[in-house]
């Protein structure tokens, strides 16, 4: 699933994650600044703008399946 | 926070008096340091209004280590600018009260750059993020409006040159449409301004908007306000909108920003208080003292009420012609602490 393979290479994270489980904040590497290279790949691989509110509200992997949904992509 | 600039004097000074009275309740209970100097000074925990919330010294941030919550909570740490060699404030963040602080500056922004967000240019080097555990105030500023912006470009070299090739290319790209700029006050005054105008380039950015703050004191020896920073970095940028703001490290998150008249604006979860710097009482507008800030987003820590170092002056409170309620205000600058006597009387602006 190419979400998942996104978190894990923007992210670095080992096999040892469970990327389902996975939010904001909880992790060294998913802090504001990770969060901006997150939504900056989404964004190219999937060809989409996120708004402010999506961009903040994307707190979690789940919560990210949730608001890309809304954009239509496949993922 | 949907409607930062709607409130009106009373319905505000009821619901923020509320929050305020809450908060300093809740870091009475977990922070020791603050529960002490309250005793101490016998200060009513719960203010009768705003300008009676207790308020502590932003200077206090410098010295010791104040925080409500325990160290494993702790996500983040920022720290003040300050030159080599000073001593730094450091505010201790926990998750929720980053993310009340992020979420406080996207409502406050949304009236001035709207919901979709833009091609920004951020006029620094990346490097000032290195550090993720701990961000200067310029770090923090950066991570915090990078939010608005999207396909974020670094103007300057880590050598503090202009990455000229950058910016051309993307202009080329994004120049045709509405654009973010963002940086620092004396960053850009030093490091963009005068650079162009030394080389004699004129730029012509007249589709951005550019955020701009961090005060003023690194620019003293220039002798610059507001007001024709604003103008010349419209002639040699040309960029048509700058929009300045006041907020510090203490406080991120609820800051002011400059209207379209040139004064900056309170919004509805934060205040300004001017005070007279040797009595400390409350003045009236349209007289110059110290700026005390009120904020109801700092859980973590006890900032929600700060006495600064910078002097201002309230200029009128829900009738600025821009339209935005609220206090609307001007800040003069830091004026070294030999010279603070007396100055409340030599200064006086329009009310």
């Amino acid at each position: 699933m190419k979400l998942k393979e996104i978190f894990k290479e923007v992210l670095e994270l080992d096999e040892t994650v469970n990327i389902e489980e996975l939010e904001y904040n909880t992790i060294p590497q998913w802090d504001s600044i990770g969060h901006m290279s997150l939504i900056a790949e989404l964004e190219d691989v999937f060809d989409i703008m996120l708004d402010t509110d999506d961009v903040l509200d994307m707190s979690s992997f789940s919560k990210a399946k949730e608001i890309l949904g809304k954009y239509d992509v496949v993922f | 926070m949907k409607e930062p600039f709607h409130l009106e004097k009373t319905e505000k000074e009821i619901i923020l008096l509320e929050k305020l009275n809450e908060l300093s309740e809740l870091h009475f209970n977990a922070c020791e340091a603050y529960s002490k100097m309250i005793k101490k000074s016998e200060q009513e925990i719960i203010a009768k209004s705003i300008i009676d919330v207790p308020f502590l010294p932003v200077q206090l941030f410098k010295s010791m280590e104040l925080k409500s919550i325990p160290d494993e909570e702790v996500v983040k740490v920022l720290t003040s600018s300050g030159t080599s060699g000073q001593t730094v404030s450091k505010i201790y963040l926990d998750k929720n009260t980053a993310i009340s602080q992020t979420k406080a500056l996207v409502s406050l922004m949304k009236p001035v750059l709207g919901e979709k967000r833009l091609p920004m240019i951020i006029l620094d080097t990346k490097s000032v993020l290195k550090n993720r555990k701990s961000f200067s105030a310029r770090g923090a500023g950066i991570i915090g409006f990078s939010n608005f912006g999207r396909k974020h470009f670094y103007a300057l070299n880590d050598d503090m040159t202009l990455d000229y090739d950058g910016l051309k290319k993307f202009m080329d790209e994004f120049g045709h449409q509405k654009i973010l700029m963002f940086g620092f006050t004396f960053m850009i005054w030093k490091y963009v301004f005068k650079k162009l105008k030394e080389q004699r380039i004129k730029l012509d950015f007249n589709n951005a908007i550019l955020i701009h703050g961090g005060g003023w004191k690194k620019l003293s020896d220039e002798a610059i306000d507001s007001l024709s920073f604003n103008q010349q970095i419209k002639e040699q940028l040309g960029i048509s909108e700058i929009h300045n703001y006041y907020g510090m490290v203490e406080q991120v998150g609820s800051i002011f920003i400059e209207c379209k008249e040139g004064y900056l604006h309170s919004p509805s979860y934060a205040d300004v208080i001017i005070r007279d710097p040797i009595s400390f009482e409350n003045v009236r507008n349209g007289v110059l003292g110290l700026i005390q800030v009120v904020s109801e987003l700092p859980r973590s820590y006890p900032g929600h009420s700060l006495l600064t170092e910078d002097l201002g002056t309230i200029i009128g409170e829900d009738n600025c012609k821009c339209g935005w309620k609220g206090k609307y205000f001007t800040v003069l600058g830091r004026i070294p602490k030999a010279e603070i006597r007396g100055c409340s009387d030599t200064f006086q602006e329009g009310e």
